[in-house]
């Protein structure tokens, strides 16, 4: 000991260290400098993304706005002349729809079109007016026997014209309407409960947000128990060796494979080799699960990773099984991190549109679907096929349709939230 | 010469009652690298004994061996022949879990579950079943904090968080989760090291009062913690178990070099 102290050579005396000297003080200002810029650097970055994110959420709101609106003009109709051959107890069965449309009530509102707006009002009037005034009709039998007035959605021509939009001629008739009290605009119920259609002014979401729910249904119940489940055997049963550094290099590569390479798996196994139904949210759904699966491994991987050894080690010094272990300490601990893994991956399936493409989900399909294997859409790809569209009307039910997207995205993110700070502080 | 010898040449001892835990010419491996060399040691039934030595002796490598808490690292391996009441621990037979619940441990740093004061308690008896009702669980759990000395602390917050406990009230509670399964050895991992010395004095005194219905293993770094808490005494070095004796031996006449410059604080 004494002779390994010899021989360190004894340092040469150091001059005190001056704090006060001008290079001192550069270096200081030059310090703080420094941390001002990179503080500065940060905040632009923050102000930068936040003024994107805020363009996006105003212009879809502002073209978006419109899409849950519609305008309705008051068509005069006199259903006492028409005496349709229908009797009133028809009409609380069934087969009322049925009952008018065979006496012919789509023509007689025609008429009544015509003769309400000129030769041209079938320009004015939604091609689906007449079935407006079948459902008053349905509401009220005794309407049959009088003369009255009921309001029916506007065609998207006139539609456009009260929006301040399209040619001078109908903007001008809408102008006019308006002054009369013959035009409204009101919120469009039916948008949120309809289904595709050709008419802009007749389409609804409600199709393809059943789509969506049913196909993330189909995700959730696949994809979380299997890529919890892959999660905990390669965290915890898994030996350390080159095959398992194999699966994880795979999966680690899989969660980067674009979207629409899962497209063309869903179509190559599901309906080529398995035969399911195309279009079907099934399908969607498991196609869907395959690609967020990796996205669901690795989070779970990472949040089973992060409980601290001590509780693994103190429930294993009391005697608990692996699995004991597992299922009473480690996944409870784990489950927020596991939750938000799962919930970004549903997050991302909701939105995905390429490779629902391919598996058939870009069909125009006019009923919801009430099944799992029932053709379906899902939201973005009916914002994607309404973007295509010709027909003005569609730009605003896209960007409504868009609105209504973000919110179930906004939802779900929230759930999200909340299931991550429930689980935290539960102990 | 030394008790190492003696023992050696005294093998039938081992297969008296007295002998709690024996273990024969142990080897433990991690990766290449050998953690111990060639112990053998004896753990009495009634006693307190303690294994000292310095940072990275080995010490706890060997206690964890005596309930193969070193399963889990994978890399570990372990040689020679450990016997509880006779019976090798890792035999093909053994369950692991079982010989967890019946060989306790309590770690160096306070783990409590994050979950109520009484389910870390409650935790051991429930999965091996040993409580038949509610009520029977409520006694086990209240008769295990009682004897961990924490039951006045706590009997009115059984609900609250094991971990917003101190850090003392943490040990002991770990010791109270430990006693709740019943086990016939209690393997103490320093569990006084992280604590201060008021709390320290608080877990020395359970151990006394522990000993005689445990056999207890206790490693410490602290030296007269070992001689205030243990009838026996083993000083590990480098792996190997130098000395093993009864604690006024070893600290008033250590018949080893290595042991005397140890207590003596030439080194460690």
């Amino acid at each position: 000991m004494s002779e390994a102290r010899a021989s360190i050579a004894e340092p040469a005396e150091r001059a005190p260290t001056d704090w006060r000297a001008a290079a001192m003080q550069r270096r200081l200002r030059r310090r703080y400098a420094s941390e001002r810029r990179f503080r500065l650097w940060g905040l632009a970055a923050v102000v930068i993304s936040a003024a994107f994110l805020a363009f996006l959420l105003f212009s879809m709101a502002a073209s978006g706005i419109g899409g849950f609106l519609r305008s309705e003009i008051a068509l005069p109709i006199d259903l006492k002349s028409a005496a349709l051959p229908v009797k009133p107890e028809q009409l609380r069965s069934r087969g009322a729809d049925f009952a008018l449309a065979s006496a012919g009530l789509e023509n007689f509102v025609g008429v009544a079109v015509v003769r309400a707006f000129g030769p041209d009002g079938a320009d004015l009037v939604a091609d689906n007016g007449w079935t407006f005034v079948r459902d008053a009709i349905k509401r009220d039998p005794s309407l049959l026997g009088q003369r009255t007035t009921i309001w029916v959605p506007a065609s998207s021509a006139l539609e456009a014209g009260a929006r301040g939009d399209g040619p001078a001629s109908m903007r001008a008739l809408a102008a006019r309407f308006k002054a009369s009290g013959a035009l409204a605009r009101g919120f469009d119920w039916a948008f949120l409960t309809g289904t595709d259609s050709t008419d802009p002014t007749a389409v609804g979401i409600w199709g393809a947000f059943k789509g969506s729910m049913f196909t993330m249904l189909v995700t959730l119940l696949i994809a979380f128990p299997v890529g919890v489940l892959s999660a905990i055997y390669l965290e915890e049963y898994a030996p350390r060796n080159h095959w398992t550094d194999l699966i994880e290099v795979s999966i680690n590569n899989l969660a980067a494979v674009p979207s629409i390479i899962f497209g063309l798996l869903g179509l190559a196994l599901f309906l080529n080799t398995l035969h399911l139904p195309r279009s079907a949210p099934i399908v969607g759904g498991l196609t869907l699960a395959l690609m967020i699966m990796p996205v669901i491994v690795i989070a779970s991987r990472n949040a089973i990773k992060a409980v601290p050894p001590s509780i693994r080690d103190a429930a294993l010094a009391v005697g608990a099984s692996k699995v004991q272990v597992i299922f009473h300490h480690i996944l409870p601990l784990a489950l927020p991190g596991v939750l938000t893994g799962t919930i970004i991956g549903m997050a991302r399936a909701l939105g995905e549109t390429a490779p629902l493409l391919l598996i058939g989900m870009r069909a125009f399909i006019v009923a919801a679907p009430d099944t799992l294997t029932d053709p379906a859409t899902v939201l973005p790809v009916q914002i994607f096929l309404w973007s295509d569209e010709v027909s003005r009307g569609f730009v605003e039910k896209t960007s409504a349709a868009i609105i209504v997207l973000l919110l179930f995205l906004l939802a779900m993110n929230g759930l999200a939230i909340y299931l991550r700070n429930r689980f935290e502080t539960r102990w | 010469m030394n008790d190492l010898t003696a023992l050696a040449q005294n093998e039938t001892a081992a297969a008296l009652p007295a002998q709690k835990i024996s273990a024969r010419n142990v080897n433990v491996y991690y990766g290449d690298k050998k953690a111990i060399d060639d112990v053998s040691i004896d753990v009495d039934r009634e006693n307190v004994t303690a294994f000292i030595g310095p940072s990275g002796c080995g010490k706890s490598t060997f206690l964890r061996t005596l309930n193969r808490m070193n399963d889990t690292i994978p890399s570990a391996r372990v040689e020679g022949e450990i016997l509880l009441d006779g019976e090798d621990i890792y035999s093909p037979d053994m369950d692991v879990v079982q010989l967890r619940a019946r060989v306790g441990m309590v770690f160096q740093k306070p783990n409590p579950f994050p979950k109520s004061i009484f389910e870390n308690v409650a935790y051991g008896p429930r999965i091996h079943g040993l409580a038949r009702n509610k009520a029977d669980l409520q006694r086990i759990v209240e008769e295990s904090l009682k004897r961990a000395g924490l039951w006045d602390e706590v009997k009115d917050r059984l609900a609250d968080s094991g971990t917003a406990l101190s850090g003392g009230q943490q040990q002991r509670l770990c010791i109270a989760r430990a006693i709740a399964v019943d086990p016939e050895v209690i393997l103490m991992d320093e569990p006084a090291s992280a604590l201060d010395p008021i709390a320290t004095a608080k877990i020395e005194e359970l151990i006394h009062e522990l000993r005689g219905r445990y056999a207890i293993v206790i490693v410490t770094h602290n030296m007269q913690q070992a001689a205030r808490v243990s009838q026996r005494t083993a000083f590990f070095h480098l792996g190997q178990m130098v000395e093993y004796g009864a604690t006024s031996q070893i600290f008033t006449n250590p018949r080893q070099t290595r042991t005397k410059d140890y207590i003596t604080g030439r080194y460690g």
